[in-house]
């Protein structure tokens, strides 16, 4: 695999290296190589939602119960669950990362998509910190984005920069 | 129609060592029980007690996971009923105070207040028991029979509203813990490091 692509195996990896025990998640367009990996793990339950905002409060109960969620879900869905992620793990101090598909980001700034411009407005108006990964070479983060969450009690996001085919440039 | 505080007075006779997520009867249920194991967590977001409830069933197949959810928060976040239902805990109880009102903003109904069948939409999302209660005597004598089976279960409850109308910045404050102290101290309680 080319170091010009993220790969599901990579993520893989890191979810497995920081102890991930479920998966809250809601689909996006380019995670399908990803959801296959996860399905065949037998130790890793996968939980979907039907709406975005529903993982947050999952994830807070996974939490309490001594789980290592991961919340896994697109930008315009993290859009959409602001209130969920205020009340559910900002305000109950839940240690969670967020893998978040950046849908239309691009590394030349131009994009064609709101959702793109207003993922990381969104992100400093929450105060949310935030790792941007492109790439296997910057996989690394996804780890940081684990050590942060627990040294801090709150939620951090992955922003998934291109997902598992290469940059498009 | 039944009164939260009656309610609770009922099922905590057969409680056992069940979580409790208190959810909409926590004002109730603070003056029944506030152990470790009793979550008030107040209202962190509309719609999300179910999720919560879920989460912890998950994590804590061992226990008992008992939620009071209310007909508000589950018409915000139906779709939390077929994420419950596929996940299946066994451990999962889930009930829902159905006041047909939005109570702490002065009353408003809920739309389709008299006409939703709670129970009903439980049942075609996968839960594979259902129940409905409109008097404490039905519930009384069948609460034991649903507690015996296996999760997840749902059971709607109508309740007779309790408005507030004073600003919220009036209000007293029931709860004694804040949401975070009562994650911090089921986590504590369970032996979670």
């Amino acid at each position: 695999m080319s170091t010009e692509a993220l790969s599901p195996e990579t993520v893989m990896r890191e979810m497995k290296q920081n102890g991930v025990t479920d998966i809250v998640w809601l689909p996006d367009s380019e995670t399908n190589w990803l959801y296959l990996l996860m399905k065949a793990d037998p130790d890793l339950r996968l939980v979907g939602v039907t709406r975005e905002g529903h993982a947050c409060s999952i994830a807070a109960g996974l939490y309490a119960g001594g789980h290592k969620p991961m919340i896994l879900i697109q930008n315009t869905g993290m859009l959409e669950s602001g209130d969920s992620i205020r009340g559910w793990l900002m305000g109950l101090n839940i240690p969670v990362v967020l893998m978040v598909g950046y849908r239309g980001y691009t590394r030349h700034g131009v994009n064609t998509d709101t959702a793109a411009t207003y993922t990381e407005r969104f992100l400093m108006a929450f105060n949310i910190p935030f790792f941007l990964i492109e790439n296997d070479a910057d996989s690394d983060r996804i780890t940081k984005a684990f050590e942060l969450a627990d040294k801090t009690r709150q939620p951090v996001v992955v922003l998934v920069g291109d997902e598992f085919h290469g940059f498009n440039r | 129609m039944m009164h939260t505080a009656d309610v609770l007075k009922v099922f905590a006779e057969h409680r056992g060592d069940a979580i409790v997520i208190s959810g909409r009867g926590g004002k109730h249920w603070l003056q029944i029980s506030d152990t470790a194991l009793d979550l008030p967590l107040g209202d962190p977001a509309m719609g999300g007690h179910s999720g919560f409830g879920l989460g912890l069933a998950l994590a804590q197949p061992n226990k008992r996971v008992v939620l009071f959810d209310s007909e508000g928060d589950i018409l915000m976040s139906l779709g939390q009923l077929p994420t419950i239902a596929e996940q299946a805990p066994a451990n999962f109880y889930h009930f829902i105070l159905d006041n047909e009102v939005y109570a702490t903003t002065g009353g408003q109904p809920v739309p389709g207040a008299k006409n939703v069948d709670y129970a009903g939409i439980a049942k075609a999302s996968g839960y594979p028991r259902a129940y409905s209660f409109a008097n404490i005597e039905d519930f009384t004598r069948e609460l034991p029979g649903i507690l015996a089976g296996p999760g997840p279960v749902f059971i709607a409850l109508k309740v007779l509203p309790e408005v507030e109308n004073t600003p919220i910045g009036q209000r007293v404050r029931w709860r004694k813990r804040s949401a975070d102290k009562v994650v911090t101290d089921v986590r504590t309680a369970l032996g979670i490091v």
